[in-house]
């Protein structure tokens, strides 16, 4: 790889990552009438994840492992930064394609360092960059450097989990292959893992094909989603937002489930949304201007503030007395400009409150958000606007 | 005869059985000198035919077995020689081969390899098998080729069970290398056989010697096969149960998927 074309951000993103292109990818086994994949094209930009998913049988990890030529398609090609795969050596092909499975595969009689350093010594790099690689991953998956020299059996399924992927990312492989690598966890971890890899992901940037079962991982992982049908027919292939707000036939609006409304919300953030201006008002004001201002708006209450623009407290009919707004201790639901729409819709609910406050880093005052606005969303997001929903990566706080 | 006397006589006999193997005398019908050092040809001869044919028959079966275990084929192979390496006698085999081959060593050799051979078969191509699958696949998928997958992966994982098999095989072969003299071949088997010669005090010699040698040969293979062991892998010290572990039983071996 040439320096000069290198990524600058990230530890490991000394390489551009690829495109990838399925071109009419058929795939049939001898002796069944129906093909596994019929006529799969696909593409999938540099730096994204693609993720497969559908439901059992659906060719979604045979779509996969095409890729690095673990299986052969029928017909068709694959083209890697443009560059067809068909007449490589599958395993020099192999040692530039991460690979990464759900049941990890961790070679038990290697340590740790040893398995990370699986790919980079295939490729014969000398002895001190593959440990201070090894070193750089060790750091980038968070273990301790001394777990280095332990086996596979001594660590639990999340730290191995984690090998693996170090594993798939030693050689720093443009294109990443993924097939269920969190499916073997449980759910407290997978999140956490999931977390984990997607800021690993805004930090390396890989082009990624992830292959799961799971709508909500694929929700949550994917800056695009392929889903397949039976026989590896693609239904839609599109941005999670797209897929919950246009579902392309009934197939998948039954994948993607009843609750996709839902789902939605956790695709935005509140900032993301258009919020009502906030009637505040200071200790000290006239309370004839807070009425106005309270009037307004459809809240129908007014929000003291304090000297800094932090929220104190609603002022109602009753609190509007006198000549001057006077101070009013009082509680309020706060949500933050950060929070994904489903968190805040969340608070809100768990308060008994149709409006929280929205704040910023600083905790001042950056609008109201209401119920109605959420429900507004919902119902009159325009398509346009679906295609701003952030990259996974960028929606984690 | 009462108990004690049978204990006691049995003592006795066993004595006189030692006492062959270390001092020479005159053979029952006279003539000849045997026992003592006598015995040496017998042993060298008896350890040649251990030594060739268990060096035959890890040269096939290794490989043969890493190779078939490797590629998942000859699954009918594999279970076939287990269950005729388990069925046919020793002594048929013996004999069968000594009418093609005449009377001298390389029948024997050529019979106990072929009696050799299964165990190690069947453990090299079931150690294989047993590597999982995902382990496997992994190593395929970041690119080792099959060459490297059977090096790096199989072998090491399977070794363990490689070194069970020629266990078996080793202890088999010394105690059935003892039929050499049916075909002209003076091992051990021969003052065994042969008592009108050696008498009772050769046969029980040269037999307990035998069964000290299977024992040594047992005692170290189990050694050797805990060394190969990878580390993480081998299990905890666990006296004589812990001898015949990775010895895989004919179930297995037709339990394996194909």
């Amino acid at each position: 790889m040439d320096p000069d074309t290198a990524q600058a951000e990230g530890p490991s993103a000394n390489r551009q990552a690829a495109t990838l292109e399925l071109r009419n990818i058929v795939k049939r086994y001898p002796g069944s009438d129906e093909p596994a994949i019929a006529d799969l094209s696909l593409e999938v930009a540099a730096g994204e994840i693609c993720v497969l998913v559908g439901p059992s049988g659906c060719g979604k990890t045979t779509a996969m492992r095409l890729v690095n030529r673990m299986i052969e398609p029928t017909s068709g090609d694959i083209l890697v930064n443009g560059a067809s795969i068909i007449d490589r050596k599958p395993s020099e092909l192999r040692r530039e394609i991460g690979y990464a499975i759900q049941q990890i595969g961790l070679f038990p009689h290697q340590t740790i360092a040893e398995n990370i350093a699986t790919v980079p010594a295939l490729l014969g790099w000398d002895k001190r960059r593959i440990a201070e690689r090894v070193d750089e991953l060790m750091d980038l998956i968070g273990l301790e450097k001394a777990m280095a020299k332990r086996y596979p059996g001594q660590l639990s399924g999340g730290q191995r989990q984690r090998v693996g992927v170090a594993r798939a990312l030693a050689a720093d492989p443009p294109l990443m292959l993924m097939d269920e690598p969190f499916g073997a966890i449980d759910p407290i971890n997978r999140e956490r893992l999931q977390n984990e890899f997607l800021r690993l992901q805004g930090e390396i940037r890989k082009t990624i094909v992830f292959v799961t079962h799971d709508i909500d991982e694929a929700i949550k992982m994917g800056d695009r989603i392929a889903i397949l049908r039976k026989g590896g027919v693609l239904a839609q292939y599109a941005t999670p937002a797209e897929l919950l707000m246009a579902p392309a036939d009934e197939f998948v609006e039954d994948f993607v489930g009843a609750d996709r409304a839902l789902k939605r919300l956790a695709l935005q953030r509140v900032r993301d949304i258009d919020l009502w201006e906030a009637p505040t008002v200071r200790v000290g004001d006239p309370v004839s201007e807070a009425r106005a201002r309270a009037a307004a708006t459809p809240i129908g209450h007014a929000l003291l503030v304090d000297e800094d623009n932090r929220p104190v407290s609603w002022l109602g009919d009753g609190d509007l007395i006198g000549e001057r707004v006077v101070h009013h201790a009082g509680g309020l639901t706060k949500v933050e400009l950060d929070d994904v729409l489903r968190d805040a819709l969340a608070d809100l609910l768990q308060g008994k409150v149709m409006y929280g406050v929205v704040t910023d880093h600083g905790g001042r005052v950056a609008g109201v958000l209401s119920v109605e606005v959420i429900s507004g969303f919902l119902n009159h997001q325009v398509a346009g606007r679906i295609d701003q929903a952030p990259a996974p990566a960028e929606r984690l706080a | 005869m009462s108990l004690p006397l049978t204990v006691a006589s049995a003592l006795s006999d066993f004595g006189d059985g030692l006492d062959f193997l270390v001092h020479q005398r005159d053979s029952v019908a006279g003539g000849v000198q045997v026992g003592g050092a006598k015995n040496l040809p017998l042993l060298s001869e008896h350890l040649k035919v251990v030594g060739l044919s268990m060096l035959f028959a890890i040269l096939i079966a290794v490989p043969l077995g890493l190779y078939l275990g490797h590629t998942k084929r000859g699954q009918f192979v594999a279970s076939s020689i287990s269950n005729v390496g388990r069925s046919v006698p020793a002594i048929a085999l013996v004999l069968f081969f000594s009418s093609y081959l005449g009377l001298e060593l390389k029948n024997l050799v050529f019979a106990m390899t072929l009696l050799a051979i299964p165990p190690i078969f069947t453990n090299a191509y079931v150690g294989v098998r047993q590597v999982d699958e995902d382990v496997v696949d992994a190593a395929r998928g970041m690119g080792l080729t099959g060459v490297q997958v059977v090096r790096r992966v199989e072998l090491p994982l399977a070794l363990p069970l490689v070194f069970g098999g020629i266990r078996t095989s080793v202890v088999n072969v010394i105690a059935t290398a003892t039929l050499g003299p049916y075909v002209g071949v003076l091992t051990l088997g021969d003052p065994i056989i042969n008592t009108s010669v050696y008498g009772d005090d050769g046969r029980i010699g040269t037999a307990i010697l035998v069964a000290a040698l299977a024992v040594l040969a047992e005692v170290l293979f189990a050694a050797i096969q805990r060394a190969v062991t990878p580390a993480p892998l081998r299990p905890a010290r666990q006296g004589l149960r812990g001898l015949r572990r990775g010895r895989p039983t004919l179930a297995q071996v037709a339990d394996t998927p194909a």
